[in-house]
């Protein structure tokens, strides 16, 4: 339970601390009299507490998806977006400019709307970042993908065909086959960006209950478009619109008495 | 109060609106039944029982079919926030509203015996007791159609005095019966119809709990166990 993160943005047992974060994205050929930046993230404060699940919810455009982002650093890798403010992982100032990115990757792993198995086994999948990571030897590596992949719930499913290629696995199997990829170098945090999307309902099913089983070992944020799965996998709920966060509370409290007419207008589809 | 906005689904926005036109027309179909009842029992009036059972029937049907409507949304549309009050709200709505039609038909059918008894009782305070209940119906009722959570909160302070006025009626009775033993039967007919009045109450009582629930989110019932979170601002569209 994270009763102490109940309605605020802030609680004592944060794992990750966001202040005042703005973020701009560089307007390629602006025209006459418009800004050379957009800003997609306006003043955002947001605390994720240990071993929670924080569903990021909001029309498209909104800034979820680049609330997500900053908190691994994947805007470094977007030409001329500007991060300001303060994110802090553990204490830890994230946004520092010589703060280890690799090592931060290493800790926020990220899991996309889209399942990417690389053309390679499903083992040497699983094993990518651990190879990148400097690992390589082999009974440790054998070790390390068989619990990644248990720990992604697919390990039953592929444990005969480890040597198959990746590419042959369903959508739902892809999906999985990718947070194991992210667990096989024990994140702290995942980032998931609408990761059922693509997904069918018993592999949607499947996932959120692999979300529920990794929130005793992890912290996560997960951006959704489906009010139903913030409502099913989440504790808190933080609604994002043109930008601004909206409003954070208990996703009990979100979805049954929202305090914010505009959270009300478009958790209940009232948005015009 | 914002101007209420519409859902980007026309045919949910239909949905929820035939809801809330047959929940108004079950409750106004109640608040008949409850007038013609008592006024039956206070002219001694046994004519009007087969027009108690007739509006009885359709509140039957109501109650079904708001049920299954309710159900439907539920299942289909998942409401959150206001929707999702609203339509669980309904489903307790019309469990009371039948209660109070079923307690509406039970004064129907006292008429007949206190019309036929030899000695005719007094009825202490039930014309009083009457007055009051229909008004909380009432006020419950308009206060769901106006989504005013105050009105509604003011209706369930009336529930004393409704229970007030029973105790003197029910006390009251006994008395005369004990001065009229040989008719006991007339009697139990007064002492039952200010039960079912005071029935009633306690029903328009949690169609007012409902409301308040309904329009702020807070749970008002069993007194004392309302939440401290701020009331929303509805933008439900009506």
């Amino acid at each position: 339970m994270i009763e102490d993160l109940s309605n605020g943005t802030t609680g004592p047992r944060g794992k990750l601390a966001v202040r005042g974060l703005d973020v701009f994205y560089r307007v390629e050929k602006p025209k006459k009299g418009q800004p050379g930046e957009n800003q997609a993230l306006k003043a955002v404060d947001l605390d994720v507490g240990v071993n929670e699940v924080l569903a990021l919810i909001g029309p498209s455009g909104c800034g979820k998806s680049t609330f997500l982002r900053v908190l691994n650093r994947m805007n470094d890798t977007v030409p001329g977006a500007r991060v300001a403010g303060s994110v802090t992982l553990d204490g830890e100032e994230i946004l520092a400019p010589k703060y280890d990115v690799v090592g931060l990757r290493r800790r926020v792993g990220m899991v996309f709307q889209r399942p990417v198995a690389f053309p390679k086994s499903i083992f040497d999948n699983v094993a990518y970042g651990l190879r990148a990571h400097g690992l390589s030897e082999k009974r440790e590596l054998e070790w390390r993908v068989q619990q990644a992949l248990t720990r992604a719930a697919l390990w039953d499913e592929v444990k005969d065909r480890l040597d198959a290629n990746g590419l042959g696995l369903s959508g739902g199997q892809a999906q999985r086959l990718c947070i194991a990829r992210a667990l096989a170098v024990e994140p702290e945090v995942l980032l998931m960006d609408e990761p059922t999307s693509a997904l069918d309902p018993i592999a949607t099913a499947k996932l959120e209950e692999l979300i529920a089983e990794l929130r005793e070992e992890l912290t996560i944020v997960i951006v959704t478009h489906s009010m139903q799965q913030a409502g099913r996998v989440s504790q808190r709920t933080a609604f994002f619109y043109m930008g601004s966060l909206v409003e954070v509370g208990t996703t009990r409290d979100v979805f049954t008495r929202p305090r914010e007419p505009r959270t009300e207008d478009y958790i209940s589809g009232r948005f015009g | 109060m914002r101007k209420p906005t519409h859902h980007t689904s026309n045919e949910f926005e239909l949905e929820l609106r035939e809801i809330r036109g047959q929940l108004v027309a079950m409750g106004a179909r109640c608040e008949r039944a409850v007038q013609l009842a008592l006024h039956a029992f206070l002219e001694r009036d046994p004519g009007r029982m087969s027009e108690v059972l007739a509006i009885d029937t359709k509140v039957n049907a109501d109650e079904m079919q708001l049920d299954e409507m309710a159900v439907r949304v539920l299942a289909l549309r998942q409401p959150v926030a206001y929707d999702l009050r609203f339509v669980t709200s309904t489903l307790k709505f019309v469990t009371d509203l039948e209660r109070i039609s079923d307690e509406a038909v039970n004064i129907a059918e006292r008429v007949d015996t206190i019309a036929k008894a030899r000695l005719t009782p007094p009825v202490f305070a039930i014309p009083h007791m009457g007055e009051l209940v229909q008004k909380m119906l009432r006020e419950a009722l308009d206060a769901f159609v106006e989504g005013d959570a105050d009105r509604a909160r003011a209706v369930l302070l009336m529930d004393d005095d409704v229970d007030e006025a029973y105790g003197a009626t029910l006390r009251s009775t006994i008395e005369w019966m004990g001065q009229n033993p040989t008719e006991i039967p007339a009697g139990m007919c007064v002492a039952s119809v200010a039960k079912y009045l005071e029935r009633i109450a306690d029903h328009a009582t949690n169609l007012a709990e409902n409301v308040v629930y309904l329009e702020r989110g807070d749970d008002v019932r069993h007194r004392g166990s309302a939440t401290s979170h701020p009331p929303p601002k509805s933008t439900k569209g009506r």
